[in-house]
């Protein structure tokens, strides 16, 4: 087993600073694992059984949409349909990350992606952007998302009750945010600010008229097409 | 299909959504290496990249209430302004809830 014709290692020092990178950012998503535990177990999940979802789906948006669709019979077809949708961005999200990944061994290329998600996937993407090659994001910033999630899950099923309306403290807007500094933090050209135009209106298009859930992936490929299409001379 | 939401139901119906989430995670990479990377690919997952971003956030701004505009324009003009994530993103945060305390 040649590892060393995998050019990348991770290292794990660095892995360690990009988890402690991700905490402050961990500490919202507790919040949100408390709406979360909160809202599974009003909808009659048992605290066990919220949690274990957490574990295993980590996907927040996701899980709330399945939570929205729970009774006494919940149809699994559509449940597969929506989580798919939901989290087919996560298909982007990873295919982006393919020229590194490609120089990850296989076993560690797939295992890092078991905690691929918005914040980490975004840190990753925009350092890239800025020339740094940085899957430790990945593995180290994943984890913390996870604990924070797990965390926050396990609190809301046994005490959400005790919570603030989250919505009124702004907690609502920090991955927003979190997304848009990433956006803004990344090289900006011409051909990126085109790219954006166009992904934000065919984004907007599908959020009206295409099938709800849609318009992520479709606002990312519009913004790819005009990459494909645009090429650009890199500065290396 | 509809299932009872029973222990073995909901358990059954957690280990879909687990299996679902997990082929949308490895699926890109595991399609992408069929793919030659050329300039024009490269070219489209870059653009693609920050695109992703764009395409979430349009929709939070437009069909948002004004505490989320606030939140995402008080964040973006940090964020150009000085270019300090952390900050950029309390601020927003802050803004968010002061504009739904006001109004």
């Amino acid at each position: 087993m040649p590892t060393s014709s995998y050019s990348y290692q991770l290292q794990p020092g660095i892995l360690r600073s990009e988890f402690l990178r991700l905490l402050p950012i961990s500490l919202f998503v507790v919040a949100f694992g408390v709406a979360f535990g909160l809202a599974a177990v009003q909808k009659g999940l048992a605290p066990l059984e919220a949690t274990l979802m957490s574990m295993v789906v980590f996907a927040g948006a996701s899980q709330f949409a399945t939570i929205d669709m729970w009774g006494a019979d919940v149809a699994l077809l559509p449940v597969m349909a929506v989580v798919f949708a939901i989290n087919s961005r996560h298909l982007l999200m990873g295919a982006s990350l393919y020229p590194m990944l490609r120089d990850l061994s296989p076993g560690r290329r797939y295992g890092i992606l078991l905690v691929l998600t918005d914040a980490n996937w975004a840190v990753a993407a925009q350092d890239y952007q800025n020339g740094r090659r940085n899957l430790e994001v990945i593995l180290g910033g994943g984890f913390a998302l996870w604990v924070a999630w797990l965390i926050g899950t396990l609190v809301g099923v046994y005490f959400g009750g005790l919570m603030e309306e989250p919505k009124s403290l702004g907690l609502d807007m920090v991955l927003g945010c979190f997304l848009l500094s990433m956006a803004l933090g990344g090289r900006r050209t011409p051909r990126v600010l085109v790219a954006w135009l166009v992904s934000g209106a065919a984004s907007m298009a599908a959020y009206w008229w295409l099938p709800p859930h849609t318009h992520v992936v479709v606002g990312a490929l519009a913004g790819g097409v005009v990459g494909f299409l645009w090429l650009e001379r890199r500065p290396v | 299909m509809s299932i009872e939401t029973d222990t073995f139901g909901i358990l059954l119906i957690i280990a879909v959504m687990a299996l679902v989430t997990l082929v949308t995670r490895v699926g890109g990479v595991f399609l992408m290496s069929f793919v030659t990377i050329n300039p024009r690919v490269e070219g489209f997952i870059n653009a693609m990249a920050s695109s992703v971003l764009i395409a979430i956030l349009t929709p939070m701004a437009f069909d948002g209430d004004w505490g989320a505009r606030v939140a995402l324009g008080t964040t973006a003009a940090l964020m150009l302004a000085f270019r300090k994530p952390l900050p950029a993103i309390t601020a927003g945060i802050l803004a968010a809830a002061g504009t739904r305390y006001l109004i």
